[in-house]
């Protein structure tokens, strides 16, 4: 089969395929990593090293430009924004291994393997035997030139109706998550509105059982009679009657 | 060696790379990599002594002249530490995560031009390591690899204040990677390739600096953003999470994120001075004798302007307070892309006039009077204060359905006899009852 392969793609040079059987290796192995991994970090890192496999396989491939956007946005804004959201709400604890489902194991296997051979073999015929032309021709003008001036021709509409339907969901799931807050009170404006009211002075704090606590509010002392201690010693004269017969400190 | 032999390849293009013998890469590698170190150690000394004298002080001044050994003894003492690792940390990933804040920081470097072609040792080669017709966006990438080293350290540590850091720090650079990108796409418009020696190239005339500086000081205040610079070093806010994403890091790993951070610094300036700067170019009374930008002597320009902007950096670190969190990314998303991307359609409006109208005048006055409508309506804003006013009657409403709350804790009503009701506890009153009487 590889030989076939090897033989059917003219353009591969000893590196390439060097660097397919490594990189590809790895790739393989992650990605068994990422359905086997417990800890939901783990399959979201296996993920990324499986997508930085693919842009290193698209550099090779002659796509700097697409190897480039698939490191940029996958493995950079998408995974990190997954792993932001993992790390987020704490997915921590592995998965249970309680078999829900009967014989769903063995159905998943089989399934897989079936998928598996779909994919690879009418992929592999079709491949075999063929040679890879236009390569040159697609990267004549340079590979960023090139799909620039397709996406902004022959696919400019398809292009924009995709990137406007990405805006859509984007502004919609903003719509449904958002409530409009009318413009807080600044600070400014709460201390005018605590001066203009009632009670100007800071309000006692929680369990303090008290109507008072100005300065002439004598303390208390372990005994529960008020101290004349505890009072600002700059009170005039007259206040401190005043305290005195209100509270009737003798102390 | 600066005849003009080799003028002709003067300015050096995609196909000027990959010519060379391997021993020549491999030099050139090296060479690189030992540039960064030493540019990571002088910064840092640079920097304690820049703040230093910023704050009146002296700064270290004690191993070697002037202290310039000051940080190569720091390193050394780093490595010899003990290298503590937290019970809960996650320890594949805890190990991992500093080399992969270190490695794509190094590896961006790879594309930076550091001057023009040059004959070493026979061989006419590019002072630049390699080069790819998506140079900037490589550099892109690997800048957005090296979030993964600060978001996995957070979390991997196991811990509170690193797993803050490191989800601030994925969101707060993933931000500003974007408000980044944004800046440079004039810079593509107007030099209509992605490679960093082409950018160089088409800066022959008139550096960028002049001709787009809003994109200039967006990425100037992107890359602070991008490299958890002052006054936007939220993920280690020192004041609020002890270290954030690092404060579980000790050792050799805790002096890779060191590394990581100031090899950053070195690279978004390389990038400004790359993409805005003229990159490896003379500046202009130096320029008028072509022999400047010739040979070596590049060298010397290119360095000189990536440390004004390094010196930058550490000049903010020494003015600006941190910006509180939610006003960072305020600034972000609702100041720096809208600017960013206005500004865009700006440029883009001027090069296609200039590239494909035959009357570009016309095209600029039509374009300016549209822009300056559009300007005043966004600043008059008409209908602005009737929004206002529903908004806030709106509030008023939430706020008088809202339940109220005497504020001030009354005593439990005293109970008629004292056995039988909760202990009595009587206050102080205004009117002077008796004090007040512990049971």
């Amino acid at each position: 089969m590889t030989t076939v392969l090897a033989q059917g793609i003219t353009h591969t040079t000893g590196w390439e395929s060097a660097i397919f059987y490594v990189l590809g290796t790895i790739a393989v192995l992650a990605a068994l990593g990422l359905v086997l991994a417990r800890s939901a970090i783990h399959c979201a890192l296996m993920l990324v090293v499986v997508q930085f496999c693919l842009a290193v396989f698209y550099f090779v491939q002659d796509a700097p430009f697409l190897g480039a956007v698939q490191i940029i946005v996958y493995a950079g804004a998408i995974m990190v924004l997954f792993l932001f959201v993992i790390m987020l709400i704490g997915i921590d604890s592995s998965d249970s291994l309680v078999e829900v489902l009967r014989g769903q194991r063995v159905a998943a296997v089989v399934l897989g393997f079936g998928f598996a051979g779909l994919i690879v073999f009418p992929t592999g015929s079709a491949i075999a035997g063929t040679t890879a032309v236009g390569l040159d021709s697609a990267n004549g003008v340079g590979n960023v030139q090139g799909i620039a001036r397709l996406l902004f021709t022959n696919y400019v509409f398809a292009f924009e109706i995709v990137s406007a339907l990405l805006i859509i969901a984007a502004v919609g799931a903003m719509v449904l998550g958002h409530r409009e807050r009318a413009p807080r009170p600044t600070q400014r404006e709460l201390s005018e509105q605590r001066i203009a009211g009632e009670h100007p002075s800071a309000w006692t704090g929680p369990g303090v059982y008290a109507d008072h606590d100005a300065v002439d509010s004598p303390a208390l002392l372990p005994d529960g009679s008020p101290t004349r201690a505890s009072l600002p010693e700059n009170m005039s004269q007259d206040d401190i009657i005043d305290v005195i017969e209100r509270v009737g400190i003798e102390k | 060696m600066l005849s003009g032999a080799y003028l002709a390849d003067d300015p050096p293009n995609l196909a000027s790379f990959g010519n060379e013998p391997f021993w020549l890469t491999l030099v050139k590698v090296v060479a690189v990599f030992i540039m960064l170190v030493v540019a990571v150690l002088l910064t840092v000394w640079a920097e304690r002594r820049v703040v230093a004298f910023m704050q009146q002080r002296l700064g270290p001044n004690r191993v070697g002249p002037f202290g310039l050994l000051q940080s190569l003894m720091d390193g050394i003492k780093l490595m010899l530490k003990e290298d503590l690792v937290p019970a809960a940390a996650d320890m594949p990933v805890y190990v991992l995560a500093p080399i992969i804040a270190a490695v794509p920081a190094l590896m961006a470097f790879s594309v930076i031009p550091f001057g023009p072609v040059v004959s070493i040792a026979g061989h006419k080669t590019p002072l630049q390591l390699t080069d790819l017709p998506i140079g900037i966006l490589f550099i892109l990438a690997m800048s957005s690899l090296g979030i993964y080293g600060v978001v996995l350290s957070g979390w991997s540590s196991g811990s509170t204040y690193p797993l803050l850091g490191g989800l601030r720090s994925a969101a707060q650079m993933i931000s500003y990677e974007v408000a980044m990108a944004i800046a440079i796409v004039p810079v593509f418009l107007y030099s209509a390739t992605l490679a960093t020696s082409g950018i160089v190239a088409s800066q022959t005339s008139h550096w960028y600096f002049w001709v787009l500086p809003v994109s200039f000081i967006l990425y100037g205040i992107a890359a602070v953003g991008e490299t958890n610079r002052a006054p936007f070093d939220l993920p280690e806010a020192e004041t609020e999470l002890v270290g954030g994403f690092h404060t579980e890091y000790s050792s050799i790993k805790f002096a890779f994120f060191f590394l990581a951070e100031y090899i950053n610094m070195v690279t978004v300036s390389a990038v400004a001075t790359t993409l805005f700067l003229g990159g490896w170019r003379a500046p202009w009374p130096i320029s008028l004798y072509s022999g400047f930008n010739e040979g070596w002597w590049p060298l010397l320009w290119f360095w000189g302007k990536v440390i004004i902007f390094l010196f930058v950096f550490i000049w903010l670190r020494g003015t600006m307070p941190r910006l509180r969190y939610d006003q960072f990314m305020r600034f972000g998303w609702k100041v720096m892309i809208p600017i960013g991307l206005l500004w865009l359609l700006g440029v883009a409006y001027v090069r296609t006039a200039q590239i494909h109208a035959s009357n570009p005048r016309a095209w600029y006055i039509v374009g300016g009077v549209v822009a300056a409508v559009l300007l005043i309506l966004f600043a008059v804003d008409p209908g602005h204060r009737k929004r206002q006013r529903a908004a806030e009657l709106e509030e008023q409403e939430r706020l008088a359905k809202a339940p109220t709350l005497d504020r001030i804790p009354w005593p439990p009503p005293e109970s008629g006899d004292g056995d039988s009701g909760p202990p009595t506890t009587r206050v102080i009153s205004a009117a002077g009852t008796a004090p007040r009487q512990e049971s």
